[in-house]
């Protein structure tokens, strides 16, 4: 790679390099022109003479892999990527704007501009999270404003796009970000969740709001976590002028846990815009930090919240309803299928948006045959498969609706309640065990008594003597709220 | 240029012939086979003449490991498979054996690398399905992009700066960049019989002047396919796997 040192009045592709107006710890900006650009520009170019942080260049592909597939107001609009083989930058639009960071240096904003800033960098974020970009290192140094008011976000180096590769997925495993705005899931390496970038707003505001941040300056990321248990001063505490609603959205934001903060960044500039409109909660009056026992308790109980915002962080968002079906195939039992299939629609009717997984349990005795595994075990794996679809098929739902499941296991209870527990199910319906029936008695008690959800259990209706067996209805079913 | 790339067309007509149709409706201009033209499915000779055809006409194709069973009796299949190989060899015309017989193990275009399996010892058909595979498959070539088949599985490795190559789910339908600075393997998923859960045939489109790959999944008439395939007294398992998508 060209190590040649970039300097005033040399030109590459064609842009001149005219000044340096920022030397970064990674990067270097240039003002720069080229006379078919008929707007200011300036260039990016990572300091390519650093000792050895790979991570550097890594998140200077991943800026102009990103900055590529963004448009619109709230970014600089991309201009030209230089080649990694000779020299890499980025060419884009220069925002004279001032930073978010000089505009709040030393000192608190009023109260009226702390909102109107915080509603311009929420749109900026909810534009961004619609072009399914998350920023993951979002801060005052990284916000700039357009004469229009406008926020404008930049520096794109540890960004995520979610439906292309992550570079810097596994590449690098410790968490990469700003101690001081990092949302404690992102200090797990988890870069998927858009309410990290919420949390990162939140601890903005907090700042433009008190001076100060809401966890001070960690030392190092291990020290960051102490957030998850610890929660910040309340801002009217530092600022008394504070009003109440706008405590409320600072706190929802820093929440620790992702579910507990605004879902998106526009539900977050809607409270700003309307702050006679927000629900209070005992968030919005509180005036100290908990007490010490309460620390003290969620310290202890630290790994176990870190876990769990580990799982809803990793979840993937606006999770539909899920209900789960647990279908028997055994010959014989067709009325009982049908009642169950009557039962699954009645049930899917009733939860709109709903999801509908079918599972079957393979008892794991079937699959290790012989030696000969791949050829017989994929064979009924195949069969399988295509009878619970036959079974689902007069649901009519469509792909996405509907998901098959093959559970290999000698515990039925238990791994149906696994497979319930793990993918949250919110409804299982299953057959009622009987005489030949689907569920030997103590599994199927085990199943309804254990469930983490709603479970209908699910009879044919019997044939009354000496007529057909009707396709009953809905079959005979219990529920358990 | 728009370069559309299909593997595995294992002799399904109704797959391949979807395929190109929505192919030609994005504008492709180079038609590239990545092998197993033939197999499992009941349209072999269709589907020779077809991709011989289309290569008269400028279209490369290199050769995959059921089409060399075809020419050659070959070794390690699973039985299904065997049968639908035996069955097709029935089939085949001198002409068509050939063709077979002409094709390369690899062709290199520009900076593209084209194979059925693993770039490393391309007659012995690796399968790259993990960073580790991926890693060996990028030692034995220098070029940039290496297009492959053979899993059924749409994969996307690229060189690791550190580390072993890092492996990406590709997200259908999104043209997804190609850093020129960075090597690459990228595994389409098959056009005849995919494996990944998901029915729809699978191809690539590649545009090599704003060098993005996008992975295409083609819905067709899977029970037509299936039904031929049955008809024609191979294994049912060929049948049923088409419309689960396993």
């Amino acid at each position: 790679m060209a190590k040649a040192l970039l300097h005033a009045g040399m030109t590459i592709d064609g842009f001149r390099l005219e000044e340096r107006i920022h030397r970064g710890g990674m990067a270097d900006i240039w003002r720069v022109t080229r006379d078919d650009v008929g707007f200011p520009i300036v260039m990016k170019a990572p300091l390519l003479d650093f000792e050895g942080d790979l991570s550097l260049l890594v998140g200077f592909e991943v800026e102009q892999m990103i900055m590529a597939e963004l448009a619109g107001e709230h970014v600089p609009r991309l201009v030209a990527n230089g080649d990694f083989a000779v020299q890499p930058y980025i060419v884009m639009e220069r925002i004279e704007g001032p930073t978010l960071r000089a505009r709040s240096r030393d000192r608190v904003l009023p109260v009226d501009e702390m909102i109107q800033v915080g509603i311009a960098v929420a749109q900026a974020l909810s534009d961004l999270h619609q072009q399914q970009v998350l920023h993951l290192d979002l801060k005052p140094g990284n916000i700039l404003f357009r004469p229009s008011g406008a926020a404008a976000l930049i520096d794109f180096g540890l960004s995520r796009h979610e439906r292309l590769p992550d570079l810097l997925d596994e590449q690098f495993h410790r968490p990469t970000g700003t101690p001081e705005y990092i949302a404690p899931e992102q200090l797990m390496q988890v870069r998927s969740d858009r309410r990290s970038d919420i949390y990162a707003l939140g601890a903005i505001l907090y700042e433009l709001a008190t001076g100060r941040l809401p966890f001070g300056v960690p030392s190092r990321m291990a020290k960051a976590r102490r957030r998850v248990w610890r929660d910040p001063v309340p801002p009217r505490a530092l600022r008394p002028d504070l009003p109440p609603a706008l405590q409320e959205c600072i706190l929802k934001c820093l929440e620790p846990l992702p579910d507990a903060r605004y879902r998106r960044a526009e539900d977050l500039a809607f409270d700003l815009r309307h702050p006679d409109l927000v629900e209070l909660t005992e968030r919005a009056h509180r005036l100290q930090q908990d007490d010490l026992r309460t620390v003290l308790g969620r310290r202890l109980r630290a790994r176990a919240i870190m876990r769990r915002i580990l799982a809803i962080a990793t979840r993937p968002p606006t999770r539909p309803p899920l209900i789960l079906v647990a279908v028997d195939l055994r010959p014989g039992l067709e009325p009982l299928r049908q009642a169950l299939r009557d039962a699954s629609a009645s049930v899917l009717a009733n939860m709109p948006g709903a999801r509908l997984a079918c599972v079957n349990v393979m008892p794991a005795s079937l699959i290790a045959i012989d030696e000969n595994v791949d050829a017989a075990g994929e064979n009924i794996h195949v069969r399988r498969l295509a009878e619970l679809r036959r079974w689902a098929r007069p649901l009519q739902l469509p792909k996405g609706k509907i998901s098959f499941h093959l559970l290999e296991t000698r515990a039925v209870a238990a791994g149906i309640l696994e497979f319930a527990r793990s993918n949250r199910a919110d409804h299982l319906v299953m057959g009622a065990h009987s005489a030949g029936g689907s569920f030997a008695g103590r599994a199927g008690g085990q199943i309804v008594a254990d469930a983490p959800c709603t479970v209908t259990v699910v009879r044919a209706a019997e044939a009354p003597a000496g007529v057909a067996a009707p396709a009953g209805p809905l079959g005979e079913m219990h529920s358990k709220p | 240029m728009l370069i559309a790339l299909l593997s595995d067309v294992q002799a399904n007509r109704e797959a391949l012939d979807a395929c190109l149709a929505d192919a030609r409706r994005a504008g492709a201009e180079r038609y590239v086979f990545l092998g197993d033209i033939v197999g499992y499915g009941a349209d072999p000779v269709w589907a020779i003449e077809t991709v011989a055809e289309m290569v008269a006409d400028g279209a490369v194709a290199v050769l995959g490991n059921h089409d060399a069973a075809a020419i050659r009796p070959g070794d390690s299949m699973t039985a299904a498979a065997l049968a639908a190989i035996d069955w097709t060899r029935g089939r085949l015309a001198e002409a068509h054996r050939a063709f077979l017989a002409g094709l390369p193990l690899t062709l290199e275009e520009d900076d593209r690398l084209y194979v059925h399996a693993s770039a490393c010892a391309p007659d012995t058909w690796i399968y790259v399905r993990t960073p580790r595979e991926a890693f060996q498959s990028l030692q034995a070539t220098r070029q940039r992009i290496t297009f492959c088949g053979h899993t059924h599985i749409p994969a996307l490795f690229t060189e690791g700066v550190t580390a072993l190559p890092q492996q990406h789910v590709p997200t259908d339908g999104t043209a997804i960049p190609l850093l020129a600075q960075r090597r690459w393997v990228a595994v389409l998923g098959a056009v005849g019989q995919p494996r990944d859960q998901n029915p729809a045939a699978c191809y690539g489109l590649f545009d090599d002047r704003r060098n993005r790959l996008t992975y295409v999944r083609v819905p067709y008439d899977v029970d037509l396919a299936a039904r031929k395939i049955r008809a024609a007294g191979l294994p049912d398992i060929l049948a049923t796997r088409l419309t689960v998508g396993h």
